[in-house]
C-alpha cells in the first residue's frame, strides 16, 4: 500500500532549481533513505513534504490524498511525524510531560482548558518511554538531557502521533556511534512491527545501508539513482558523483 | 510652500535630537540585548551635567562644542560604571531581566539628580549666537536648528565609519549577529560590552546636552525621552543605526506636520505610526528577524506544580489574607487589596510572558479597559457591581483578542513594543475622549455598597482568578502553549496550532488583567488614565521579573514583594532611591527572581 | 545648588519629626492634618509648597495653636498617581486618625481625594488643583478648594485681553483637562466680551513633550493678532525660546496663564518675554504689609524667596486653622458647614471660604511681564480678588450637583 507518493516535485530559489522533477513513493513498512551531497536538495525535499515550504510544481499525496501546500500542522494531523536534525524537546517539561503533551495533541485535546494534563496519557507515555529507552529519564527536565537522549525524546514525540509516515532529518547527526546504531535499529523495529513508512536523510552511509530498504540518491535537485541499497551502491554514476570513486 | 519647507526643516532638527538618544539605545540593545530603561535617565544626566559645565565656560561656540564633548565623555563614564558595576553581573539572567536592573537605576538616578541639582528647572542661558536665525523662505529659522540638522547625519556617518572601518566596530557588529561566536573568537566580550554601553551612554548624554539650548535641564526629561527613544529604535529596527535615523526622520517630520494637521492627536500620533509600521514590517524599517538569542534557551527551567512546601506557604498566605481585617487597620487593608489585585494582574501577565512566551510592555491596556469598562458600566448604565465585574473581563478579553490577532505572530521585543503602542493608544483614548471617560479627571464615584465586604469579593476573585489561570496552565492547553514556546517547530510538527494557542493565551491574559482592573476600580472608587500609563505596565513587568518567570509562584511573590515594598517606602523621603536600591540588590542577589531562588533552594 | 539641598534637608527633618505616629492622644493633643501631594512628581512646585505649610504650622503653633491645640501635619507623597493618593488618604484617616485631609497639586489627584472624602465623610481641603469640577460639577459638602480655578484664571485676564481689540487669536495649551478647560473658558468669555473675535488655530502639545519649533511655526502660519498660552514649566521654556528666535511674539499680543508665577518665570531667565499679560505672583515688587511680612518670615526661615507654591501651602494651612476656629471643633459634619464663611488672612490679603460652593476667594495677580536686570518680572500688576472672578451665585448653583 502506497503511503507517500511524490510526483514531479519542483522548487526554485532564485535561479537555482533546488528540487527538480523528483518522483518517488514509499509503501507501508518501508524505509527509504534520501541521500546525496550537501546542497543536493534533500532538506528542501523534506521541507516540501513536511509543508514548511510550498512547491512550484508537482504533487504530494499521502494515502492517496493530495496534501500539496498544506501547513505543517495540518500535515502532522494527517499522520506524518517528523524528527529534527537539531533535536528539540519541550525544555520546561519533564520527559514524561513531553510525551503527555504530544499524546494530548495527537488526540486533539490541546484545547482542553480544564483537564489535568499530567494525569492523562500516563500509560501511553510510559509505554513509549520504554520503547525508546527513556524510562530512567522520565522525570528529568527535557532541557537538561544529554544530546543522545534528546534525540530519542524528539523521536518519541514524533512517534506519539502514531504516524503512518515518519520523516527523519539526519537522525544520527550529533550522536555517538553506538547510540546512532541503537536508534536506527529502533526505527527499523518500529517500521517492521507497526507498518510505519520511514523517509530519512543521512550522511552516515553505514547507517543508510544497514537499515534502508530502498535508497534515492539526489544530486543538484535531480534523482541520480534509486533502488535497493546494494544496486545503488554498485551504481557507477553514484560511485563517481557521491560515494567517491576511490573507495 | 514656504511653510512646508520650514516645517520639514523643523522636523529634521527634532529628528536629529531623537536620533542622538535613540542611536545609543539601539547600539546597546543590538549588542547586549539589554532593554535599557535608564537611557532616558542618562540623557537627563547629560542635560544636568551639561548645564553645570556650560554655565562655567566662556559662552562662545568653540567652548560650547568643547563643553558638549566633555558632557558626552562624562555620561559615557557613568554608563561604563553602570555596566561594570551592575549589568555585567546579570547578562546570563533570563531575557528582559536586565530591564529590572535598569528600572532600579532609573529610580536611583531620579532622586540622585533631584538631590544634586535641586527641584528647579535649570535653563541654559543662551548666548547671542545660539539665538541667531537665518531667513528661509521668508521665515526666521533658528541657526542652532540648522546645526542640529547637520549633527544628526554627522553622528550617523561617524558611527557607520566606526562600525565598518575599525576592528572594534567589526567585532561589535559580529556580536550583534552572534554573541557566542565572538566569545569563541577569543575576544574579551566583557570589554566589548562595556565599551558599547559607554558609547551608548555617551550618545544619550550628547542628546541631553544638545537639547539644552532649546529648553532646560529638568527632572521630567528621563521619562519624556525614554518612550520616544524606544519607539524610534523599534520602528527603525533593532540594532540598526541607519534604521534609527530613518525612523527619527519619519517621526520628527510627521510630528512637525502633525501639530498642524491633527493638533488634538499629539498624544497618539507617534504610537499609531509605530503600530502601522510594525504591522506592515514586523522587524522595523531596516531590521531583520534575529531569531531567538541563544541565551534564552538557558533561561527555560522546568516548570513544576507546587510541592508541599509551596502549598503550605500559600495556605499560610491565604489564611493571613482571610484574617487581614482582624489584623490590620485601613492602611493595611488597602495594601492587602492592592496586593491581591497586583497578584492577579501579575499572574495574567505571567501567562502571556511565561508559558505564552510573549513579553508585553503594555499590559496595563487590558487592566485599564477592565477598569474603565466596569466604571463606565456602573456609572452610565447603572450596572450592578456583580455584572460590571463580569462585564469587564469580557470587554478586556475581546479587545485583547482583536489586538492579539494582529500581533501574536511576532515575538520578543517587537511584540512587546506593539503591546506598548496599543496601550498608549488606549491611554490616549482615555485621556482625550473627555465626554466618555472624563479625560484625565477619570471616572469617579464607583464605590462598592459595602467596602468591608468588598475586600472578600476582591479576595475571592483575585485568588480564584489566579487559581483558574494556574489550572489552565496545567491543562493540556497550557502544556501545548508551553510546547509552542519551548520548541515552535517541534510543536507544529506534533499538530499544535501555535498561533491559535498564543492568541487564546493573549485573550485569556487580557481578560484576567481586565478583571484585576475592575476590582481595582471598585477598591479605589474610580478609574484614571494612570491605570493605563507606561509606568503601570512596567509595574506589572517588574512584579513578574522580580518574582521569577519560571513558575506561577513568581508573579505572586513578586506582586506581594513589590506592592509591599512600594507602599512601605512611599512614606519615606527619597523613596525612589530606596526602592531602586532594593530592586538592584534583588537583581544582583536573586538573578532567577525570588521564586526561582526559592525553587533552587529546594 | 547648596541652597536647595539645605532646604530639602530642613524639610526632611521637619517632615520626619511630624510623621512619627502619636501613641496616645487626649482632647488636648494636636489637631492632625493629613496632607497628600505629588512631591516626587512635581518637586518644583511641591518643595516650596512644603516650606510654605511648614512655616504656617510653625507660626500658628508659636502663637498658641487653634482651639488651644497645636497643629500637626502628616505629609505623604502620592507620586502623581490618584490611586496611590486614595490609598494614602485611607491610611491617614483610618490608621493615623487625622481630623481632615488637605493638599494635592494635579487636578485628577485632587478629584480622587475629594471623591474619597465624600465616600468616607471626611473633610478635604484642596490647595492647588485648578479644575473647575472640584467645586462645581463634582463638588460636595466635604470638599473645599483654595486656588483660583481655570475658569477664574481665564476670567481674571479677560477684561485686559478684550482691550487688545485683537481679531485673530490662536491658542496653545497642554493636551489635558487643565489646558482644555482654560482654552474653553477663554474662548467663551472672550466671545461674550468681544463679538466677532476669531480663533484661527488651536494647538495641543502633549504635556512635558512639546515640539516647540513645529508648534511655533504652526502658530506663525496662522498669522494671528494675539496668542493665548496655557503651557507652563519646561514646555513654556521651550515655547518661549523657540518663539523668541523665530520672532513669533514680535508685534503680537500674548495672554499667558500662570506665567507670572516665580516657578515658571524664573527658568525663562533673560529670555523672559516682555509685555505679556499674565497671572502670577510679583514676589520681588509687592509692597503691602501682608505680602512683605510673609516674604520676610519665609526668607528668614528658608533663606530664599517664596514661590507661588509657598503662598499656596501657607494659605491652605491658614484657611484650615480659620475654618476650625470658626467651627469650634474638628468634628467632620460641623467643619463641613463651619468652614463656609470663615475668613482668613493670607499673604495675598483676606480670603473667605464661600459657603455657596466651598471655593475660596483667594485671587491672583495679573500684570505684564518685563525684563529687569536680565530676569523676568511682573509690572503694572494688580491683585484681583477671587470673589470678583466668579460667576453669579445662580450660575454656580446650576453647576453644582443638588
Amino acid at each position: 500500500m502506497t503511503v507517500l507518493a511524490v510526483t514531479g516535485l519542483q522548487k526554485r530559489f532564485g535561479g537555482v532549481r533546488a528540487v527538480d522533477d523528483v518522483t518517488f513513493s514509499i509503501v507501508a513498512g518501508e524505509i527509504l533513505a534520501l541521500i546525496g551531497p550537501n546542497g543536493a536538495g534533500k532538506s528542501t525535499c523534506f521541507n516540501l513534504i513536511n509543508g514548511q515550504i510550498a512547491p512550484d510544481h508537482g504533487t504530494i499525496h499521502l494515502h492517496g490524498r493530495d496534501i500539496t501546500g498544506l501547513a505543517p500542522r495540518q500535515i502532522a494531523r494527517l499522520g506524518v511525524g517528523r524528527s529534527f536534525q537539531i533535536a528539540a524537546g519541550f525544555a520546561s517539561m519533564t520527559v514524561r510531560q513531553n510525551l503527555q503533551t504530544a499524546f494530548a495533541a495527537h488526540h486533539r485535546q490541546s484545547w482542553r482548558f480544564w483537564h489535568d494534563a499530567m494525569g492523562a496519557h500516563i500509560a501511553e507515555a510510559e509505554a513509549l518511554l520504554a520503547r525508546v529507552g527513556l524510562v530512567a529519564q522520565a522525570d528529568r527536565a527535557a532541557g537538561v538531557l544529554a544530546y543522545g537522549d534528546l534525540k530519542r525524546l524528539d523521536l518519541a514525540i514524533a512517534l506519539a502521533g502514531a504516524p503512518g509516515l515518519l520523516l527523519m532529518d539526519e537522525p544520527g547527526a550529533g550522536m555517538a556511534l553506538a547510540e546512532r546504531g541503537a536508534l536506527m535499529r529502533l526505527v527499523q523495529k518500529l517500521a517492521r512491527e507497526d507498518g510505519m513508512a520511514v523517509l530519512f536523510t543521512e550522511h552516515d552511509m553505514a547507517a543508510v545501508f544497514a537499515i534502508a530498504d530502498r535508497v534515492v540518491v539526489l544530486n543538484r535537485g535531480k534523482i541520480l539513482a534509486s533502488g535497493d541499497p546494494a544496486s545503488v551502491r554498485a551504481d557507477p554514476l553514484v560511485q563517481a558523483r557521491y560515494l567517491g570513486a576511490g573507495r | 510652500m514656504s511653510f512646508f519647507l520650514t516645517q520639514t526643516l523643523t522636523g529634521l532638527a527634532s529628528a536629529s535630537s531623537l536620533f542622538l538618544v535613540a542611536a545609543g539605545l539601539t547600539v546597546i540593545f543590538g549588542v547586549t540585548r539589554v532593554v535599557n530603561f535608564a537611557h532616558g535617565s542618562l540623557c537627563m544626566l547629560g542635560a544636568f551635567i551639561g548645564w553645570s559645565i556650560l554655565t562655567r565656560l566662556p559662552r562662545d561656540p568653540a567652548w560650547f562644542a568643547l563643553g558638549v564633548l566633555a558632557t558626552a565623555a562624562a555620561t559615557a563614564l557613568i554608563g561604563a560604571a553602570l555596566e561594570i558595576g551592575l549589568l555585567r553581573r546579570i547578562y546570563r539572567a533570563p531575557e528582559l531581566f536586565q530591564l529590572l536592573a535598569t528600572f532600579g537605576v532609573v529610580l536611583v538616578l531620579a532622586d540622585a539628580t533631584l538631590w544634586l541639582w535641586g527641584p528647579n528647572d535649570l535653563p541654559l542661558p543662551r548666548p547671542p549666537w545660539l539665538r541667531q536665525f537665518v531667513m528661509i523662505a521668508g521665515s526666521r529659522f533658528p541657526l542652532f536648528d540648522l546645526v542640529l540638522i547637520a549633527i544628526g547625519p554627522l553622528v550617523l556617518g561617524g558611527l557607520l565609519l566606526v562600525f565598518h572601518r575599525t576592528r572594534w566596530g567589526v567585532l561589535v557588529r559580529a556580536a550583534t549577529q552572534d554573541r557566542d561566536m565572538v566569545a569563541a573568537l577569543g575576544v574579551d566580550q566583557r570589554l566589548l560590552f562595556t565599551s558599547v554601553f559607554a558609547l551608548g551612554a555617551g550618545l544619550a548624554g550628547l542628546g541631553g546636552v544638545l537639547a539644552l539650548p532649546a529648553g532646560s535641564a529638568n527632572l521630567q526629561i528621563d521619562l519624556a525621552v525614554i518612550t520616544e527613544a524606544f519607539v524610534i529604535v523599534v520602528v527603525g529596527g533593532l540594532g540598526s543605526i541607519g534604521g534609527a535615523y530613518l525612523a527619527a526622520v519619519l517621526i520628527g517630520v510627521l510630528q512637525a506636520f502633525g501639530v498642524v494637521v491633527l493638533p488634538g492627536a499629539t498624544l497618539v500620533l507617534v504610537f499609531v505610526v509605530m503600530a502601522v509600521v510594525l504591522v506592515v514590517r514586523p522587524y522595523g524599517l531596516l531590521g531583520r528577524d534575529r531569531g531567538q538569542s541563544r541565551t534564552d534557551a538557558e533561561a527555560v527551567i522546568l516548570q513544576r506544580p507546587a510541592g508541599p512546601w509551596q502549598i503550605t506557604a500559600a495556605g499560610i498566605g491565604l489564611a493571613l489574607f482571610l484574617a487581614a481585617p482582624l489584623l490590620v487597620g485601613p492602611f493595611g487593608m488597602a495594601i492587602a487589596t492592592e496586593m491581591l489585585v497586583a497578584m492577579l494582574f501579575a499572574a495574567s501577565l505571567h501567562v502571556m510572558m511565561g508559558p505564552g512566551g510573549m513579553p508585553s510592555f503594555g499590559h496595563a491596556a487590558w487592566f485599564g479597559i477592565g477598569a474603565y469598562g466596569a466604571a463606565l458600566l456602573a456609572q452610565n448604565l447603572a450596572t450592578p457591581m456583580p455584572l460590571a465585574l463580569a462585564g469587564a473581563p469580557i470587554l478586556a478579553g475581546l479587545a485583547a483578542f482583536a489586538v492579539g490577532a494582529f500581533i501574536v505572530r511576532l515575538s520578543g521585543v517587537y511584540l512587546a513594543m506593539l503591546t506598548l503602542a496599543f496601550a498608549q493608544i488606549v491611554w490616549a483614548v482615555a485621556v482625550q475622549f473627555v465626554g466618555l471617560t472624563g479625560g484625565d479627571n477619570g471616572v469617579l464615584g464607583v464605590w462598592p455598597a459595602d467596602p468591608r465586604g468588598f475586600y472578600y469579593v476582591a479576595l475571592a476573585l483575585c485568588v480564584g482568578g489566579v487559581l483558574v489561570l494556574r489550572r489552565i496552565m496545567f491543562s493540556p492547553f497550557g502544556f501545548a502553549l508551553r510546547a509552542g514556546r519551548d520548541a515552535p517547530a517541534r510543536a507544529a510538527a506534533s499538530g499544535i496550532d501555535m498561533t491559535a494557542h498564543r492568541l487564546a493565551a493573549f485573550t485569556l491574559s487580557g481578560a484576567a488583567a481586565g478583571l484585576a482592573g475592575a476590582i481595582f476600580t471598585y477598591s479605589k472608587g474610580s478609574a484614571f488614565p494612570t491605570y493605563i500609563s507606561v509606568s503601570h505596565s512596567v509595574d506589572a513587568l517588574i512584579m513578574v521579573l522580580l518574582g521569577g518567570i519560571g513558575s506561577l509562584a513568581g508573579p505572586i511573590i513578586g506582586a506581594i514583594a513589590y506592592t509591599g515594598l512600594f507602599d512601605l517606602l512611599l512614606a519615606s523621603d527619597f523613596w525612589r532611591a530606596r526602592l531602586g536600591a532594593v530592586i538592584i540588590a534583588l537583581v544582583l542577589f536573586f538573578p532567577a527572581g525570588l521564586a526561582g531562588w526559592a525553587e533552587r533552594r529546594r | 545648588m547648596t541652597l536647595s539641598r539645605r532646604t530639602l534637608l530642613t524639610a526632611t527633618a521637619g517632615f520626619t519629626g511630624l510623621a512619627a505616629p502619636a501613641i496616645s492622644r487626649a482632647q488636648t493633643a494636636a489637631i492632625r492634618i493629613g496632607e497628600i501631594n505629588s512631591y516626587t512628581a512635581v518637586p518644583s512646585f511641591t518643595l516650596p509648597y512644603r516650606n510654605g505649610w511648614t512655616l504656617a504650622v510653625e507660626q500658628i503653633n508659636a502663637s498658641g495653636g487653634v482651639l488651644g491645640r497645636k497643629l500637626e501635619v502628616l505629609s505623604r507623597d502620592d507620586a502623581g498617581k490618584p490611586q496611590d493618593a486614595i490609598r494614602l488618604a485611607g491610611e491617614l484617616i483610618g490608621d493615623q486618625k487625622v481630623d481632615l485631609l488637605a493638599g494635592s497639586y494635579l487636578s485628577n489627584v485632587g478629584l480622587a481625594i475629594s471623591d474619597f472624602a465624600l465616600q468616607n465623610k471626611t473633610l478635604f481641603v484642596g490647595g492647588e488643583p485648578l479644575t473647575d469640577a472640584l467645586v462645581w460639577q463634582k463638588g460636595h459638602r466635604y470638599c473645599y478648594r483654595l486656588r483660583a480655578s481655570t475658569y477664574m484664571q481665564a476670567r481674571m485676564l479677560i477684561d485686559d485681553a478684550a482691550k487688545f481689540g485683537a481679531k485673530r487669536w490662536v491658542t496653545v495649551s497642554p493636551n489635558y483637562e487643565y489646558g482644555q478647560s482654560l482654552v474653553k473658558w477663554f474662548k467663551i468669555l472672550l466671545a461674550q466680551r468681544q463679538p466677532g473675535v476669531e480663533f484661527v488655530a488651536e494647538l495641543w502639545p502633549a504635556l512635558g513633550n512639546i515640539d516647540a519649533g513645529a508648534t511655533v511655526a504652526a502658530l506663525e502660519q496662522a498669522k494671528p493678532d494675539a496668542i493665548f498660552n496655557g503651557t507652563f514649566g519646561p514646555d513654556l521654556t521651550k515655547f518661549v525660546r523657540a518663539g523668541n528666535t523665530r520672532g513669533l511674539f514680535e508685534g503680537r499680543k500674548v495672554v499667558s496663564v500662570l506665567t507670572g508665577e516665580p516657578e515658571y518665570l524664573e527658568p525663562l531667565g533673560d529670555e523672559a518675554p516682555a509685555g505679556w499679560l499674565v497671572t502670577g505672583y510679583p514676589v520681588d515688587s509687592v509692597t503691602d504689609a501682608a505680602n512683605l511680612g510673609f516674604i520676610a518670615a519665609y526668607k528668614a526661615r528658608f533663606n530664599e524667596l517664596p514661590k507661588l507654591g509657598s503662598v499656596v501651602g501657607h494659605a491652605m494651612i491658614a484657611g484650615i486653622a480659620a475654618g476650625i476656629a470658626k467651627t469650634g471643633s474638628v468634628e467632620t459634619e460641623a467643619m463641613a458647614d463651619g468652614f463656609g464663611g470663615a475668613k482668613f488672612a493670607t499673604p495675598f490679603g483676606p480670603v473667605t471660604w464661600r459657603a455657596l460652593d466651598h471655593q475660596a476667594t483667594f485671587g491672583a495677580f495679573i500684570g505684564r511681564t518685563a525684563l529687569k536686570n536680565g530676569r523676568g518680572t511682573m509690572v503694572d500688576w494688580r491683585y484681583i480678588d477671587g470673589a470678583d472672578a466668579l460667576p453669579s451665585d445662580e450660575e454656580v448653583k446650576k453647576l453644582r450637583p443638588a
